[in-house]
């Protein structure tokens, strides 16, 4: 597979994951902002965007929430920006993925001013929802397992263990007392499979070890960190030179072990600090990822020797 | 009917140019009857909402080209454009005799220049052509194919006859609207489609994907090919990877080749993999940076010298322009007589040289009644129509002609044929073109049976190009198979499916079992007293 392509896939990956993630987070948010009588909003506001990693300036009002995380499509923390992004890059990649794929990525892309236009937040998270759910699921049901696969699944499950740890964070926000666990499990689609494998009422250990550690079910950290490990050596295969993805590989399995080795009283402890160790591991796979697949052995175009 | 009742064909009337689907008392011609028809029975409205229909799934399916830096769907008409098997019949024999013509000529030129020593073709005419590249000269395609797709461009005048108006051999464009117009056409009138008998245009892909192979160089069984793009933002660039994904091959940019000892690899995740055949989409001038335009960053650096060693197979050859320069073009029948010793079959376009003085007095005196174009314009830009010219536009080209004659040619004006177009005031007549496209493997040259019509949307419009606001036509040649001739199947089909008898679909048991379940548990449900 061309590098250029890979990497394509790679970011579609992670962009539609991503829309779908900062869909959920922010439905968590607005209904936070809503049943907490004691909010402080602009400061609640202003956690959010930090953890997302935008620039604010106080005091950040709910508008101010929604533009930069789901509507303005000239900033690219938003789900609109990514959105168009994803389809750019499938368009790049546009001989390799199917028809159906690009199809629902370009509607995707062309509905999106009536739905930006549209006053109603919640509707919007449910349609982005929706759509990813409609991309991955022509994604599945369309591609072969080959390196094509994988790289887009790589960086799913990238994107997808980074933005669980964002999520989880939204529990030590200044100026409110956070989403309940319920709350977080439901925004995970992970309350009924909570209660299916607990079997008893939520409590904060359990639910954190759910959403942290989970072997089975496909949105727990852990779970998405193993994935992305496993997908890593099936790229890989037989080729000879593995140092770099190795790195990547030792960087993920840290992180996830750090998280199943550790009494959950303990991460719960110090949950922000935990989480950003679980976003940083995930930033330097995909940088160590990009080195290894994506970037030219040597920035030579041409020679006349062999090499 | 009644005679009052309006269809969407109440007053459509042909001008003066030939009109393919009625002639001037408004008989319907013959290919055209089944369309004639089908379109009477509908509604105005019912076409327009076609029309919409169709806009809409271009945009859906990204089929689009861009027009100042904006994506737009490309303008595809409803109404179908007919060539009837007859006039096919001339065309794709004359077509391919033309690229035969080309073929020939261009190993000439890069050759031994046998055309100029026997005085058919001046010497000054080829060394001052913009597009002859020294550079190419002694490079063998590995099969003797230079020009593996090319693209002739027809028009019809007022009397019917088919003419080649254009050469193009360099990086034809447009092959995919054809296959994406047949895709989207086929869909909205399927009942016409398959009763009118239309050839089949999807084989295209394939067809180039084998003539590819058969161009790889040192005979290797099973090359590998690509196709090379400028990018995502060249206008194109739906095409390229149309072609690319049809074929089952790699899409790539200049950045993704490179070559090491005279031999070009791509990046890959898994390391580097040595390139064969590279169908490039790339002109002559950005191809490679050490050869051409020093400052191209779309080319490969390398690939010119990695061909001339016969390590890979450029298509189309590096220096084909030479070929689709228009003075050449005025040089193509006697070429034809020359190398393949038959007589044009598609004649062309009457052309005035500019460079020849007579010639050049003739057409400064009825400026203002021919077209004049540039030798190496493509896309119809800096083409004059001097019946629509202004006096300083005339005085301006009148100037350019007189500095540089070699640059410019003269032709009549031709009303190009007018086929029935969905305009905004209904059906109305505008002028087409035609560009059939051709494939050659080396051994046979094969015509796509169809083509790219282009049709200019503005009331008499001459220009067709989509650059200068033309849209285009689904082409239905006709003589292809009828899928729906017969009435009833031949009675041997039935018994052989009943014969194999059916397997049966499984469903959860319970489901089927459903009902007496249902009745119990409703009864359940019951108050008992």
């Amino acid at each position: 597979m061309l590098s250029r392509i890979a990497e394509s896939l790679f970011w579609i990956g992670r962009y539609v994951e991503r829309a779908d993630n900062t869909a959920r987070l922010l439905d968590v948010h607005l209904n936070v902002l809503l049943e907490d009588p004691w909010v402080d909003e602009p400061s609640a506001n202003a956690s959010l965007l930090s953890v997302m990693n935008c620039e604010y300036e106080a005091p950040v009002s709910r508008r101010d929430v929604l533009a930069t995380l789901a509507f303005d499509p000239e900033r690219s923390s938003s789900i609109a920006w990514t959105l168009g992004a994803a389809r750019e890059n499938a368009r790049r990649a546009r001989e390799v993925i199917s028809t159906e794929v690009w199809e629902s990525l370009n509607t995707t892309r062309n509905q999106l001013p009536r739905w930006t236009a549209s006053a109603r937040p919640h509707e919007y998270f449910v349609w982005v929802r929706e759509r990813a759910a409609v991309v991955w699921g022509l994604h599945s049901a369309t591609t072969s397992r080959d390196d094509a696969w994988h790289f887009m699944e790589l960086g799913r499950s990238l994107e997808r263990a980074d933005m669980i740890a964002r999520l989880l964070m939204t529990r030590h926000f200044e100026g409110t007392t956070g989403p309940n666990w319920t709350t977080l499990l439901r925004s995970c689609s992970a309350h009924e499979a909570y209660l299916r494998t607990v079997r008893a009422l939520v409590t904060e250990e359990r639910a954190a070890e759910f959403l942290l550690v989970d072997r089975l079910f496909p949105r727990s950290i852990a779970y998405n960190l193993q994935k992305a490990e496993d997908t890593l050596g099936l790229i890989e295969g037989a080729s000879n030179s593995r140092a770099l993805s190795d790195r990547a590989r030792l960087a993920l399995g840290r992180a996830r072990t750090n998280l199943e080795y550790r009494d959950v009283r303990d991460v719960l402890d110090d949950l922000p600090g935990q989480m950003r160790e679980v976003q940083s591991a995930c930033g330097a796979a995909s940088d160590l990822i990009r080195d290894r697949y994506f970037l030219p052995a040597s920035t030579v175009l041409w020679s006349q020797e062999a090499l | 009917m009644t005679a009052d009742q309006q269809t969407p064909w109440t007053g459509y009337q042909p001008v003066q140019a030939w009109d393919e689907a009625m002639d001037l008392e408004g008989r319907v011609r013959d290919p055209y009857r089944r369309v004639y028809h089908e379109i009477d029975r509908m509604s105005g409205e019912d076409l327009y909402s076609r029309a919409e229909a169709l806009a809409s799934t271009y945009l859906a399916q990204g089929v689009t080209f861009d027009h100042a830096g904006e994506e737009r769907p490309f303008p595809l008409d409803i109404v179908p454009r007919v060539v009837g098997a007859e006039e096919w019949d001339i065309i794709s024999p004359g077509v391919a005799q033309r690229v035969r013509t080309l073929e020939a000529f261009l190993a000439d030129v890069y050759g031994s220049q046998h055309c100029v020593n026997d005085g058919i073709v001046p010497r000054r005419l080829i060394a001052t052509s913009q597009y002859f590249y020294r550079e190419a000269a002694g490079i063998d395609p590995a099969n003797g194919v230079r020009v593996h797709v090319s693209g002739i461009d027809l028009v019809r005048d007022q009397h019917g006859i088919w003419r080649v108006l254009e050469d193009n051999v360099r990086v034809p464009s447009g092959v995919s609207y054809v296959l994406s117009n047949r895709r989207a056409m086929s869909q909205m009138f399927p009942d016409m489609f398959g009763a009118m008998g239309v050839r089949p245009v999807l084989e295209y892909s394939q067809r180039l994907r084998a003539a590819l192979t058969r161009c790889a160089p040192n005979d290797i069984d099973d090359p590998t090919i690509v196709v090379l793009t400028p990018g995502v933002f060249n206008s194109a660039y739906y095409e390229h990877s149309l072609l690319a994904r049809t074929m089952g091959v790699e899409l790539v940019e200049g950045r993704d080749l490179e070559t090491h000892n005279g031999r070009v690899y791509m990046r890959t995740t898994a390391g580097r993999r040595r390139v064969d055949v590279i169908y490039r989409r790339v002109d002559d001038d950005y191809l490679d940076p050490v050869v051409f335009r020093p400052d191209s960053a779309l080319g490969a650096p390398g690939i010119v010298h990695a061909a001339r060693l016969g390590n890979v197979t450029i298509a189309n050859a590096v220096g084909n322009g030479v070929a689709d320069d228009k003075l050449i073009y005025t040089y193509m029948p006697d070429l034809t007589r020359y190398y393949l010793g038959e007589e044009p079959i598609l004649p062309n376009v009457d052309t005035w040289r500019l460079e020849e003085p007579e010639a050049r007095e003739e057409v400064m005196d009825r400026l203002a009644e021919l077209v004049v174009k540039p030798v190496d314009g493509a896309g119809g830009k800096g083409v004059l129509i001097g019946p629509k010219a202004s006096r300083e536009e005339l005085d301006q080209v009148r100037a350019q002609i007189l500095e540089d004659p070699r640059g410019w040619i003269g032709q009549p004006v031709i009303q190009l044929s007018t086929v029935p177009t969905l305009t905004d005031d209904g059906l109305e007549p505008r002028h087409v073109d035609l560009r059939p496209f051709a494939v050659n493997d080396g051994d046979d040259v094969w015509v796509l049976p169809g083509g790219l019509t282009r049709v200019a949307l503005a009331r008499g419009q001459l220009i067709v190009n989509s650059s200068q606001g033309g849209g285009s036509k689904d082409t239905w040649v006709l003589g292809g198979e009828r899928q729906r001739g017969r009435k009833t199947p031949p009675p041997e089909s039935r018994v052989e499916l009943s014969g194999i008898g059916a397997v049966p679909q499984a469903a959860h048991p319970d489901d089927i079992e459903h009902g007496q379940q249902q009745q119990q548990q409703q009864q359940q449900g019951e108050p008992t007293c």
